[in-house]
């Protein structure tokens, strides 16, 4: 009864001593030959691994996504400098790709200002790759090779946002209209205040959250793509199909584990996107944020046609070991950082 | 009282919800890599019983709700009311029927149960885990029955009915685990 007793306190959070890792040295273990099998994937695809600022004078615009903000200021003399935590290294990676660096990966760490959960770590570490030449569905090929060697998965499923829309809720998410929406979010129980002011985008990740996640990527890991356009983020619209996007995620069992672009690469049409997020901002009454103008400088000057995808390392890790949350992988999640 | 905001939400937090108050049993954050961020919450309403899920918006605030657990000895029933005492301030609360609910048959003078105080009133009322009450009613078992397989139907002296092994009689004090309403043990004399 005693050490029924004594193996319950110690795992309660309340009773852990605060400067201990939340992790095993098992799972410190299988970060360091993850890491390892990662980098050797690369090498033997002649894919350069490159390092880029983690703090940088521009930003991510999205509505959605909120960097860490601190200022430069270090003689207290002059007009202080912003600077921003990056939330990937997608900018400074294209710009790379602009001076012609050629295939190129990164293993960082990643910065958003959200909230701990189960998947969520305020700062996580973040594999990025680009591939010149290569489009999404190419790029999606080399994720699943990656996914097989790594995790040791089978070949993954691979369906259209639409697909697993139809499949799962019976509604188009590209022609159905946010009043049908809606309503089918109220059919299947979602819960919450004031749905009406929820933007036709928040209702489609509301459902596929609940109603199309948990059903793909149990088995295998599962491939979703062609994202409605007003999810393109900095993705290419479709040539054949203007409804959607030429964007992809990457499912397996309940953790969204990778987001891949073929690249926008259009300078004009980049600086609209970005404008056009900071006009939602405004209208949400959040704050504007600047426009990373180096990298609009690189794209003027051309980058290459590629495709790049941003895969969360934790959350690999944690899938690798079974792990319930991504305290188990991380040393010290930011609660004890 | 206080609001609280979704990145405060954990299991065991108080918040009023409907205008019942309501405990979090857990809570999930759910953010997509593009798109906007939800709490996914489980809530136990307080007074019904009710078990729900939820959805916030990140950032959403919510009323928290006064609710507090005390620990109470249960002195006795006048019919309409179950009074229960402090036993270190002897300050007296009156709980109603509906506080009460199934849990009355297990009240034992003098037992400390767990009462829940929403604003001060009691909104439920917790026996301890086991409590130990005579049978006032039970047929005659066979004599050298100890395994207890199958058992008999057995009437506490609160009225309460539980199954018991054959060999326990009308008169005998036994010890009864309160959540699942089964049968423990005679009681230790």
């Amino acid at each position: 009864m005693r050490h029924v007793l004594f193996i319950s306190n110690w795992c309660n959070p309340a009773f852990m001593s605060s400067w201990k890792p939340t992790t095993s040295h098992h799972a410190r273990i299988a970060r360091a030959t993850m890491l390892k099998h990662i980098r050797q994937f690369f090498e033997d695809r002649h894919v350069l691994e490159v390092e880029t600022p983690l703090l940088c004078h521009g930003t991510i615009t999205d509505e959605h996504l909120d960097a860490f903000h601190t200022q430069y200021h270090f003689d207290r003399t002059g007009t202080p400098v912003s600077l921003y935590l990056q939330t990937s290294p997608e900018y400074a990676m294209k710009r790379l790709l602009c001076a012609e660096s050629g295939a190129i990966y990164q293993i960082c760490k990643a910065f958003r200002h959200e909230g701990e959960g189960r998947w969520h770590n305020p700062e996580f570490t973040m594999l990025e790759w680009y591939r010149p030449g290569f489009d999404h569905h190419a790029l999606m090929e080399e994720v699943n090779a990656l996914l097989m060697a790594v995790l040791h998965t089978e070949h993954a499923d691979v369906m259209t946002y639409q697909q697993a829309f139809k499949e799962h809720l019976g509604v188009c998410p590209l022609d159905a209209s946010h009043a049908m929406l809606l309503n089918k979010m109220a059919q299947i129980g979602i819960n919450i205040n004031s749905p009406q002011t929820l933007s036709k985008d928040s209702v489609l990740q509301l459902l596929f959250s609940y109603a199309v996640e948990p059903h793909i990527g149990q088995a295998r890991p599962c491939f979703i793509h062609a994202f409605p356009a007003s999810q393109a983020a900095l993705a290419t619209i479709n040539k054949n199909d203007s409804r959607v996007a030429d964007r992809f995620e990457v499912y397996f069992k309940g953790a969204e584990l990778a987001n891949g672009f073929n690249e926008l690469s259009n300078a004009s049409e980049q600086r609209k996107r970005f404008h056009s997020d900071n006009e939602k901002r405004q209208a949400n009454g959040q704050e504007t944020k600047p426009v990373d103008e180096y990298f609009l400088d690189a794209l003027s000057h051309g980058l290459p046609a590629c495709a790049g995808v941003a895969l969360g390392i934790d959350r690999l890790l944690m899938l690798q070991l079974g792990a319930s949350s991504i305290s188990d992988v991380i040393n010290f999640p930011t609660h004890i950082a | 009282m206080a609001n609280y905001s979704t990145n405060e939400f954990k299991g065991g937090l108080k918040i009023m919800l409907d205008g019942e108050p309501c405990n979090i049993l857990e809570n999930e954050y759910v953010k997509p890599g593009k798109g906007q961020a939800f709490n996914r919450v489980k809530i136990r309403k307080l007074i019904s019983g009710k078990v729900l899920e939820k959805t916030f918006r990140s950032g959403e605030s919510v009323e928290g709700a006064d609710v507090m657990d005390t620990e109470l000895a249960y002195l006795y029933t006048d019919g309409e009311f179950y009074h229960f005492m402090n036993n270190d301030t002897f300050e007296q609360i009156a709980a109603d029927e509906k506080a009460l609910g199934d849990n009355k048959k297990w009240l034992v003078e003098n037992d400390v149960c767990i009462i829940t105080l929403w604003n001060g009133s009691p909104i439920t009322v917790t026996p301890p885990n086991f409590v130990e009450l005579e049978i006032t009613e039970t047929d005659p078992g066979l004599k050298g029955d100890t395994a207890g397989t199958g058992g008999k139907p057995a009437t506490l002296s609160t009225g309460a009915v539980v199954r018991v092994p054959l060999f326990v009689q009308t008169g005998e004090v036994i010890r009864v685990d309160t959540r699942s309403g089964e049968y423990v043990s005679r009681a230790q004399k």
